[in-house]
C-alpha cells in the first residue's frame, strides 16, 4: 500500500524533503547487513510505499507540496532534482505569491477555501497513482500560517473527500522560548482543529530534537537542516518496512493502519510520540556496537521516565507494584503512563530480541490487556547504516507537559487580548479560541487522569 | 514573491530614498551574477525593454535589460529630485513617476497636507495605480519621509492616507525622521504632533528614526576608523555609512552617511522576503508578530554591526557580540534604552553565514537582562536569511516593540505645548482652507492618548507576574 505524503509550509516541505532523502539513500545504502532477498524485498516494498516509477527511471516521491509563497518550494524542488536519484512529479506542487503571515486565520480561512480545489486536485492525482492507497501522511509546523492554518484546513478536506483512509498528521512544536510570537495562538488553533479531524497527531519538538544534535550528534552550529535530517531519520526508523507480528512473511502492507489502529483507541487520546535509539554522529558509529538486551532496556526507561533521549535518562523512575490498588492521582507524577506502544527493531540478530519487558502491565492504564495494548515490528534489515536500531511510537503521557505549557502561555496571552485583533480581521473571533481552549483543555485533563 | 513599492516624500525622503536605492543595486549585483532579472530583483524593480524608449514593455524573466525602481518619488521643490535626475541614479528612475511642484510647503504640514494634498490626489492615486499594475502581488507601500517639515510631513501623511484608501489590503511601512530638540525649523513640533496623529491611524508600522542616533552612529565609526586600532583592515564597502562606489572619489554630501543607514534598514528589513533562507520572515509576518495592539506599532530598530574587519575567520564570540550590540543604546536608530524599559514583542533577523543554534543560544543567554511583558514572556520572533549584506559575512537587523519610545513621544508632546500655549505662529496653519483649531486638539489628544497606552504598560513591569486562572473541566 502506498502512502501520499502532504508537505505544508516552509517546515513541511523542508523536513518532507530530508525525509524521502533519507528513505532513498537507505534503500540504495548496502549496509543492509541481511540477506540479498531480505534487502530486495525491503526496497520494493520501500519502494512502492513512497515512490512512483517514472519513465524517465528516476523515481518520483508520492508527495504534494504545498506552500503559499514561492521560495521554499522551488528550492525543495531543486535540491531533490540535483541528488539524482530521486524527484518530485513536476506537478505535484502549488504555490501562490504571497504568504501566510504567521496568520493562523489566513491560512485556514483565506488560503483554505480559496486553494482548496487546486490543492485537493493534486492531492486526488497523487492518490489515483496508487495501486492501493494506504492513507495520508501530512507535515507542517504548528507555529506559523500556512503548515498550521492552511494544514488543518487541508486536513479536514482529506477527512472529508476520503472518509474511510487512515490520515496521520505530523506536527513540529516549535522551540519554547520563542521562533514566532503568536505561535502559542497558532497551536492551539492547529492542535483543535486537527483533533477533530485527523486519526493522530505524530509530534516532534524543536527543542527535543536539537538537544540531540548537540548532545549526541556533537553538531557545534546546529542548523534547522541537521535538526530536519534528525527528524527524518526517526521517521524514517518508524515508515520503513517491516514484518509485523502476525503478517506471515512478506512485509506489512498497511503500514499506517497497522500503526494507527493498535495505538489509538480511543478518540479523545491522539497524541503519540516518537523516540529513537541509537543516535550518534555518523563518524562515531564505526566504533559502537550494541546489543539488543541493552537497547530495550534503555527504550523502556526512555518511556517511563519520559526521557528524550539516550543521554540523562532518570533510572530511579519505576512503574508501581502490580496489583496494588494505587488511584491513578496517586502514581508518582514523572511516571509516564502509556495507553498503547509499539516498538520497531532494525538489524542484525532482530529475532533475538526478547520484547517481553514491554509488555508488563503496570506500564498501561487498566483498559486495554497489555498483549493488545503493546505491539512490535521487527526486519532484520539495518536502517541507515545503524547496525541495531530501536525506535517507540507512544500514546502516552509524553507530550502532557510540554501541551500543558503551550495552552498556558496561550491563555495568559489571550487574557490581556494582545494580537486578537490580527486573527479577528480574518474571521477567527474570541469564541473560536475559546472552543480550542476547551477541547486542549478537555485532552490534558484526560491524558492526566490515565 | 511579492514587490514592494518605495513612496519618497519631500526633501529627507527623497534623499534618504536615493541612498536606498543606490545601495539596493549594489546589493542584487553583488548576489546576481548572471545578470538575469530573479525574484527577488522583481520586488524592488521593474525590467523594462528600454530599445523602443522609455515605454517599453515590461520584461518578467532573461536577462536584465534596464531596471527601474518600483517607486514615486514626490516633492514640491524641484531641487533635491532634479538632482537625483542628473545623478548616476538618473535611468533607475521612470520620468512618469515623479510628482513635483517649485515653491516648498514652508515648513507647514497644513499647506503640504490640506493645499498640495487637494491639489495632487489625482495625479497621486493615478500614477499609484500605474505602479500597481506593473506589479504582480503587490504586498507592501513603504513610505520614507520626515516629520518635522511641510511636505515630507503633510503631503507625505496624506498620501498615507490616500494608500489606506486606494489600497486597503496592502501593508504600510513608514520610515519618519522625527526631528531633534534642536531642530532649527520653529514649527516642527507642530507638524510632527499633527503627523503622528496620520501614523496612529493609517500606518501599519511605523519606525521612527533620530538623527542624533544616526549622526552619533556616523561619528563612532569614523573615531574607529581614525583612531588608528583598526585603520586599513577595515572593509569600506562594509560601513554601514558606506555608498556604492568608491568613497574616496565620491564627494559623500554631508547627510549622505546618516542617510545611508536608513537605506540599510530597509534592504535588511525585505531580505529575508527577498532571499532565501532556512526561516523566512516576510513583510506580512513583521506586522503579525510585532503590533499586538492596532495603535502600538512603533518599532526601535538597530543594526549590526556597522562594520566588517577584514579578517575572513569569525569565532563565535564575535557573533555573540554582534547580538549584544543591537540591544545596546548606542545601536539604536532613536534615543531610547530598550533595556531598560518594557519590551512587547521582539524581531531578530539575521542575515548570513548564522544557524538556528547561534540565534537560539543568543536569545538565551540575552533573555535574563530583558524586560518582557508579562503575557509575552517568550516574544521573540526569528528569521534566518542565507545571504548576508554586501562586505559583512552576517547581519542582524532588531525591531523591537518596546515602551521605550515613550519618552520620545513625550517630549514631541511637551515641544508641542510650549508653542500651542502661547498659540505661536497657530495662524499660518489656521489661515490654511481646511485647517481649524480642532485638528491641533485632536492631534494632540491622539498622542496623549498613545502615550497613556504606553504608560500603562509600563505600570506593570517588574510587578508580580499573576497568570490568569486556566479554563477548568469537569472530569
Amino acid at each position: 500500500m502506498s502512502i501520499v505524503t502532504v508537505q505544508l509550509g516552509q517546515c513541511g516541505n523542508q523536513i518532507g524533503h530530508e525525509v524521502f532523502s533519507a528513505l532513498c539513500s537507505d534503500i540504495r545504502g548496502t549496509h543492509g547487513l541481511c540477506s540479498k532477498k531480505e534487502n530486495e524485498s525491503y526496497q520494493d516494498s520501500c519502494k512502492e510505499r513512497f515512490f512512483c516509477e517514472e519513465e524517465s527511471g528516476v523515481p518520483a516521491a508520492r508527495a504534494v507540496l504545498v506552500d503559499m509563497e514561492p521560495k521554499v518550494i522551488s528550492q525543495t524542488l531543486s535540491m531533490a532534482a540535483r541528488s539524482g536519484h530521486w524527484k518530485y512529479s513536476s506537478h505535484s506542487h502549488f504555490c501562490q505569491k504571497q504568504g501566510s503571515g504567521n496568520n493562523w486565520a489566513n491560512g485556514y480561512s483565506v488560503h483554505g477555501p480559496k486553494h482548496k480545489e487546486a490543492i485537493m486536485d493534486l492531492v486526488q492525482k497523487e492518490a489515483e497513482k496508487c495501486d492501493r492507497l494506504g492513507g495520508f501522511f501530512t507535515i507542517m509546523s504548528m507555529a506559523g500560517g500556512t503548515g498550521s492554518g492552511l494544514g488543518a484546513f487541508v486536513t479536514q478536506c482529506l477527512r472529508d473527500a476520503f472518509p474511510t483512509s487512515f490520515i496521520l498528521n505530523h506536527v513540529i512544536w516549535p522551540y519554547g522560548t520563542g521562533e514566532v510570537i503568536v505561535q502559542n495562538y497558532n497551536s492551539i488553533l492547529t492542535l483543535s482543529h486537527l483533533y477533530h479531524s485527523s486519526d493522530a497527531l505524530l509530534v516532534h519538538e524543536n527543542d527535543v530534537i536539537h538537544k540531540i544534535c548537540a548532545q549526541l550528534m556533537n553538531i557545534k552550529q546546529i542548523s534547522f537542516r541537521d535538526v530536519n535530517q534528525v527528524i527524518a531519520h526517526q521517521l524514517g526508523s518508524v515508515f520503513q518496512p517491516t514484518h509485523t507480528a502476525g503478517g506471515g512473511s512478506g512485509y506489512s502492507r498497511n503500514p499506517l493502519g497497522d500503526l494507527l489502529e493498535p495505538l489509538v483507541p480511543h478518540p479523545e487520546f491522539r497524541m503519540l510520540g516518537l523516540r529513537n535509539i541509537p543516535q550518534m554522529a555518523e563518524s562515531s558509529l564505526a566504533y559502537s556496537t550494541f546489543s539488543w538486551p541493552g537497547l530495550i532496556k534503555h527504550l523502556r526507561q526512555i518511556l517511563i521516565a519520559n526521557a528524550h533521549m539516550e543521554e540523562g535518562i532518570d533510572w530511579r523512575v519505576q512503574p508501581p507494584h502490580p496489583g496494588s490498588s494505587i488511584p491513578s492521582t496517586n502514581k508518582p507524577l514523572h511516571f509516564n503512563t502509556s495507553i498503547a506502544n509499539l516498538v520497531i527493531l532494525r538489524g542484525k540478530d532482530v529475532h533475538s530480541a526478547d520484547l517481553g519487558s514491554f509488555q508488563d502491565p503496570s506500564l498501561y492504564t487498566s483498559w486495554l490487556n497489555p498483549q493488545d495494548a503493546f505491539n512490535a515490528w521487527k526486519t532484520p534489515r539495518a536502517f541507515n547504516k545503524y547496525e541495531k536500531s530501536a525506535s517507540l511510537v507512544s500514546n502516552s503521557q509524553f507530550l502532557l507537559k510540554p501541551l500543558d505549557s503551550i495552552v498556558g502561555k496561550a491563555w495568559n496571552m489571550f487574557a490581556s487580548k494582545a494580537y486578537l485583533h490580527q486573527y479577528t480581521k480574518f474571521g477567527i473571533q474570541e469564541e473560536d479560541f475559546l472552543d480550542c481552549f476547551t477541547t486542549l483543555e478537555q485532552v490534558i485533563s484526560s491524558y492526566t487522569n490515565l | 514573491m511579492t514587490q514592494s513599492v518605495v513612496v519618497q516624500v519631500g526633501q529627507c525622503g527623497n534623499q534618504v530614498g536615493c541612498r536606498f536605492w543606490d545601495l539596493a543595486l549594489r546589493e542584487h549585483a553583488a548576489v546576481n551574477k548572471k545578470g538575469i532579472y530573479d525574484e527577488a530583483l522583481s520586488s524592488f524593480f521593474r525590467n523594462v525593454d528600454t530599445r523602443s524608449g522609455d515605454n517599453g514593455p515590461d520584461i518578467c524573466k532573461g536577462k536584465i535589460c534596464s531596471l527601474k525602481a518600483r517607486a514615486l518619488l514626490i516633492d514640491m521643490e524641484e531641487g533635491v529630485v532634479n538632482e537625483i535626475l542628473q545623478g548616476p541614479l538618473r535611468d533607475v528612475f521612470d520620468s512618469k513617476q515623479l510628482i513635483t511642484d517649485v515653491s516648498g510647503s514652508g515648513n507647514n504640514w497644513a499647506v503640504g497636507h490640506k493645499i498640495y494634498g487637494c491639489q495632487y490626489r489625482e495625479n497621486i492615486v493615478e500614477k499609484l495605480r500605474k505602479t500597481a499594475e506593473h506589479c504582480d502581488c503587490l504586498q507592501c507601500f513603504f513610505i520614507i519621509h520626515s516629520m518635522g517639515g511641510g511636505t515630507g510631513s503633510g503631503l507625505g501623511t496624506f498620501v498615507l492616507n490616500l494608500l489606506e484608501e486606494e489600497f486597503p489590503e496592502v501593508y504600510r511601512f513608514v520610515t519618519s525622521v522625527y526631528p531633534s530638540g534642536e531642530d532649527d525649523v520653529i514649527t516642527s513640533p507642530y507638524n510632527s504632533v499633527l503627523a503622528m496623529k496620520e501614523l496612529n491611524e493609517h500606518a501599519d508600522c511605523v519606525l521612527p528614526i533620530e538623527n542624533e542616533s544616526l549622526f552619533e552612529i556616523v561619528n563612532k565609526i569614523h573615531q574607529m576608523i581614525n583612531s588608528g586600532k583598526l585603520g586599513s583592515t577595515v572593509k569600506q564597502n562594509s560601513l554601514v555609512t558606506s555608498s556604492a562606489g568608491n568613497a574616496k572619489t565620491l564627494q559623500e554630501k554631508p547627510f549622505d552617511a546618516m542617510n545611508n543607514i536608513v537605506a540599510n534598514l530597509l534592504l535588511n528589513l525585505t531580505s529575508s522576503s527577498r532571499f532565501e533562507g532556512s526561516l523566512n520572515m516576510d513583510l506580512n509576518e513583521i506586522s503579525m508578530n510585532l503590533v499586538p495592539f492596532p495603535r502600538l506599532h512603533y518599532l526601535v530598530s538597530s543594526l549590526t554591526p556597522l562594520y566588517t574587519l577584514a579578517d575572513v575567520n569569525v569565532p563565535s564570540r564575535r557573533l555573540d557580540q554582534m547580538f549584544s550590540d543591537a540591544f545596546s543604546r548606542d545601536h539604536q536608530l532613536i534615543q531610547a534604552d530598550p533595556k531598560h524599559s518594557l519590551y512587547l514583542a521582539c524581531a531578530l533577523l539575521v542575515r548570513g553565514n548564522v544557524q538556528v543554534s547561534d540565534l537560539r543560544r543568543n536569545i538565551e543567554r540575552l533573555k535574563p537582562s530583558l524586560h518582557f511583558v508579562s503575557w509575552n514572556q517568550e516574544g521573540w520572533k526569528t528569521g534566518l536569511c542565507s545571504v548576508p549584506p554586501v562586505g559583512h559575512s552576517h547581519s542582524l537587523l532588531a525591531l523591537a516593540n518596546n515602551t521605550c519610545v515613550k519618552p520620545t513621544f513625550i517630549e514631541l508632546k511637551d515641544r508641542f505645548m510650549k508653542l500651542y500655549k502661547k498659540k505661536a505662529h497657530l495662524h499660518h496653519y489656521l489661515q490654511i482652507d481646511g485647517m481649524e483649531q480642532s485638528c491641533f486638539s485632536e492631534a494632540i489628544s491622539s498622542l496623549s492618548d498613545l502615550i497613556e497606552e504606553y504608560n500603562e504598560l509600563d505600570v506593570t513591569k517588574g510587578g508580580p507576574r499573576i497568570d490568569p486562572s486556566r479554563l477548568k473541566i469537569a472530569v
